[in-house]
């Protein structure tokens, strides 16, 4: 069946089959590999994405409920300038990424969080993203990544 | 002043442009055209004869290209194995077939039958549920102790046991240490399980297969943290392809931590059925795969004996490990338990006399092989607690106990047969308690006390071998590889380099820190150097990355390449400036002639190299590209103070990590910023390992934790900030760059810092419990504070009957 949806402000179309997984749909279909997959429960948190504003684990949603949706992925989330958004800067900046395989992910999940709390504490932060597995960090810079974009004074990595 | 690039600078990584925009390329964001989709149906079975598989539906399904079994692979090698381990009665280590197919016998839950390829994944999948395969259910081996028993199931039928080998170390030392034993003043005896683990990088394993007609050329995209071992392992001993006509590349890879060292039979499966079919062959591993077909970790279970004499001193060693291999050997696993593990016994300290014994055992289970420390985590785990619970039984401080022990002389040779360059371990003692605040720790348990939680502290100082390995060594030991490492430095005409390397990034940022030593070393801009990796058709012959080896051995091979490029460099410009060779200093990126206001730049030279007008060509070559291939003369030993703070919950007995320190020795740093990221991960894992996850087994072999709803990952809600120091440096001796490797050392020195801790804790509110297992989880430690309570004393009621520390993990 065909599904027309918006993705990272484009419209796009495609034929699907009735299971067709979102994610599946972003990478197979649409090309767009940055969106990752790194489990096959929901659990992980690699193929976050956000669906009309709200984030979403693309690989527990069908492609066909996307219908008429916006989608936005991490391939969008650069400013218009095509400069890193303030979220991606700050995890180059404090080292909150290592093989950055969760990276897109984890960068859509805090967008997200900013967006209804803009200046979260640490446990917010890390309450925000349990559903997001990161094996290469602790969290420890990802949590200090989250805490400057929303502006807050973070100790410089490598002065502690 | 913190610089701002070059050497020691926590320079922002280059790398993570592509991975924060969406534009890495990971093995399955790679697509070619006409390319098939491979699934691959495995056992659900531990063990089991296989009397037929019917494959004639599944081949008739819609899109299915071939259903692959054994029979097809006729002619092909097994998996090989990179490593021969004697046994005591001078024979070598039992080694079975491993298929790439399972050929009679199923011998592990997940264990591959037949593989379809198809159009499509779906259909593939689609297809293989209709393959009929008929296993008759053998008895599952499992509990190693009970394998190796006369007369016991065998996992391999033409063994003649389950043992794979039984390894003494030092064999000469066996006497003495048993006299010392007898003789010592205090015995302090841990029977402990070093809890079998899954690496779990977030990046399944991937492979895609391609095959080119017109060249005859065979090409492998696939997750590994060394393409020129999967090259050397799949084209020589499994499908017989020469080198020259073999590519393998492993391009941005999502996460190593040992479990993509290792030759796979999906490697080889790819490959050979993209000849077979004529069209590229992709496989994914879903995550339920990777839990029943990644090389898992640890899994031993040891008794250690530690003698002191009335003075405290150490005087003897002894441990009796099992470890479990596995159903097959994977690629570097006999290693583990053995050099990788007995060589670091000695650990921090002078005891004198040190004898290790290792049965490893074949069962019905996932082969084990390395996982981040490989080794030195079992060592450290089993050292740090014998350490602790000595002290406990003898009534003295842990750290004092530790301190009085301490090797203070350098170079110092170990009983173990390896010889530290350098190291202070007080100095790293020191400042882990200084940054952990040990001093306030009294006031923090009270505090923790008034809130109803029980507070304990627990220290572990470690040793760890890196930079593996001298080649000529390694040899004798029994490794069927070398352990060098290359770098070529290639300069173009115009100043800017490419450096090929050996080494594999996969998350440790070598594109920014290979190129920050570069830009050190020639005075030009980081931007200038481009780091190449993980190409077989790029990069000269290396092995790799793991064994945190990366900057210690491919960095030194890159380091000896510039060394040459510059030594010709000054011969150009020596000839530019009409000076003699001797008297020119590189600076800054530019060729100056000592005394004199002479400056030819950088630039100038290179444009010399290529477009030699006025060069010296009657001495020197045209060019500027240097190969260099560096052996290294012994390990490198970072070693560490590391403090875990824990809250145990009485009601409940859950753990909660109320803060961790690690005080490092890693020699020379590179990029600070880096180093401190490494130890982070490592002390999630490590801490992970210690209280939460574990990879299950029931006893009859089925694998209950192969999800991420079952394996307990440390998620961002269970850690706790980290403070972590490596200001403590003693540089290593025998490398150019004085470096020493820090990609495991957070693995390996957590555990033993996080159970000494609970058991603090549990000591604290008056709960005499000598050990916990790991992971020490709430019904763990529940069930250790009743057994303490009903005075069963070191009885821990397993929460679980499959828990046990007898003759297996898990």
């Amino acid at each position: 069946m065909k599904v027309d949806m918006k993705v990272n402000g484009r419209a796009v179309s495609g034929e699907v089959e009735g299971r067709t997984l979102l994610v599946d749909f972003i990478r197979q279909t649409l090309r767009l590999t940055g969106t990752h997959v790194g489990c096959d429960t929901s659990q992980c948190g690699a193929c976050t994405i956000h669906m009309n504003g709200e984030p979403v684990k693309s690989c527990s949603v069908l492609a066909v409920e996307c219908e008429g949706a916006e989608i936005t992925t991490i391939e969008g989330m650069a400013n218009a300038d095509g400069s890193l958004s303030t979220m991606q800067a700050a995890f180059q900046e404090h080292h909150g990424l290592q093989c950055g395989f969760c990276t897109p992910g984890m960068v859509m999940a805090a967008t997200a969080l900013l967006k209804e709390n803009p200046s979260p504490s640490e446990a917010e932060i890390r309450h925000h993203l349990e559903g997001n597995i990161c094996r290469c960090t602790g969290y420890h810079n990802i949590i200090k990544a989250v805490q400057a974009a929303s502006g807050q004074d973070v100790q410089p990595v490598a002065a502690e | 002043m913190p610089k701002d690039g070059g050497i020691g600078a926590s320079s922002k990584r280059r790398e993570d442009i592509r991975f924060l925009s969406g534009t890495g390329q990971y093995t399955d964001d790679i697509n070619l055209h006409g390319q098939a989709y491979a699934y691959f149906l495995r056992s659900d079975v531990a063990h089991g004869k296989i009397n037929g598989i019917d494959t004639s539906a599944a081949e008739g399904m819609p899109g299915v290209l071939r259903v692959f079994t054994a029979k097809d692979f006729d002619g092909v090698g097994g998996i090989p194995c990179g490593w021969q381990i004697t046994s005591i009665d001078g024979q070598p280590m039992q080694e079975p077939k491993h298929p790439i197919l399972a050929e009679g016998k199923v011998r592990h839950v997940g264990d591959p039958i037949a593989v379809v390829v198809a159009e499509s994944l779906a259909q593939a999948r689609d297809a293989a549920e209709a393959i009929m395969p008929d296993i008759e259910d053998l008895p599952a081996v499992m509990d190693m102790k009970a394998a190796v028993q006369e007369g016991a199931p065998k996992v391999h039928d033409d063994l003649t046991s389950n043992l794979c080998y039984d390894w003494g170390f030092v064999e000469d030392n066996r006497e003495a240490v048993d006299q010392a034993i007898k003789d010592a003043a205090h015995v302090t005896t841990l029977e402990l399980v070093n809890n079998r683990m899954v690496a779990n990088p977030m990046e399944p394993r991937v492979a895609v297969g391609d095959y080119a007609a017109h060249s005859g050329e065979s090409t492998l995209y696939t997750t590994s943290q060394n393409p020129h071992v999967i090259r050397l392992l799949m084209g020589a001993f499994v499908l017989g392809i020469p080198e020259h006509k073999l590519r393998v590349v492993a391009p941005d890879v999502g996460g190593g931590f040992g479990t993509k060292i290792f030759h796979y039979a999906e490697e080889a499966f790819c490959t050979f059925a993209a000849k077979q079919l004529r069209r590229p062959v992709k496989w994914t591993s879903s995550r339920s795969e990777a839990f029943m077909s990644d090389a898992h970790g640890r899994d031993h279970v040891t008794k250690i004996e530690l003698a002191l004499d009335a003075d405290n001193n150490f005087t003897a060693l002894r441990t009796e490990t099992y470890a479990n291999m596995g159903a097959y050997l994977s690629t570097f696993a006999p290693s583990v338990p053995t050099w990788l593990h007995g060589t670091l016994m000695a650990g921090n300290y002078k005891t004198p006399l040190i004898y290790v014994n290792v049965k490893a055992v074949f069962t019905n289970t996932v082969p084990v092989d390395a996982y981040r420390g490989a080794g030195r985590p079992e060592a450290t785990f089993q050292l740090e607690r014998v350490v602790d619970k000595a002290a406990r039984e003898l009534g003295v401080d842990p750290i004092a106990l530790r301190r009085q022990n301490f090797i203070t002389e350098f170079p110092y040779a170990t009983p173990v047969a390896v010889e530290y360059d350098t190291g202070d371990y007080h100095a790293t003692m020191d400042k882990v308690l200084e940054v952990s605040d040990h001093a306030g720790f009294e006031a923090r348990a009270a505090e923790s006390k008034k809130n109803g939680k029980l507070r304990g502290y627990g220290i572990a100082h470690y040793i760890e071998a890196c930079g593996i390995a001298p080649s000529n060594l390694v040899g004798q030991l029994g490794a069927r590889a070398g352990l060098y490492e290359s770098a070529t430095v290639r300069v173009n005409a115009t100043g800017g380099i490419v450096v090929m390397t050996g080494s594999h990034s996969h998350g440790q940022g070598h594109e920014t820190t290979f190129a920050q030593v570069i830009s050190e070393m020639i005075g030009i801009d980081a931007d200038q150097v481009e780091i190449v990796h993980g190409d077989t058709a790029r990069t000269p012959m290396g092995m790799g990355t793991y064994g945190s080896r990366s900057i210690a051995v491919g960095g030194s091979a890159m380091v000896r390449a510039a060394e040459k490029i510059i030594n010709k460099a000054k011969k150009i410009a020596a000839h530019l400036m009409e000076a003699s060779e001797g008297d020119i200093e590189l600076k800054d990126g530019a060729f100056t002639v000592a005394g004199t206001d002479k400056s030819v730049a950088w630039g100038d030279v290179t444009l010399a190299a290529y477009v030699p007008h006025n060069y010296p060509l009657e001495d020197i070559e045209p060019g500027l590209e240097e190969t260099a291939f560096y052996d290294p003369a012994n390990f490198t030993y970072p070693s560490g103070g590391y403090a875990c703070e824990v809250e145990v919950d009485e009601e409940t007995g859950r753990v909660e990590v109320m803060g961790f320190t690690a005080a490092d020795d890693f020699g020379n740093v590179i990029n600070p910023m880096i180093v401190e990221g490494q130890v982070h991960g490592g002390l999630a894992q490590g801490i992970g390992q210690a209280l939460w996850e574990n990879c299950a087994y029931d006893e009859d072999g089925q694998l209950i934790s192969a999800s991420y709803m079952d394996y307990a990952m440390p998620r961002s809600t269970d850690l706790p900030m980290f403070k972590v120091d490596h200001s403590c440096v003693t540089p290593c001796t025998h490398n150019p760059l004085g470096v020493k490797g820090c990609g495991e050392a957070g693995a390996i020195g957590s555990p033993p810092a996080v159970i000494n801790a609970v058991i603090d804790a549990l000591h604290r509110g008056g709960y005499d419990v000598p050990h916990i297992n790991m992971p020490a989880s709430p019904d763990r430690v529940w069930a250790a504070m009743q057994g303490a309570k009903a005075n069963m004393g070191a009885a821990q009621p397993a929460a679980r009957s499959t828990d046990t520390a007898e003759g297996r993990s898990v």
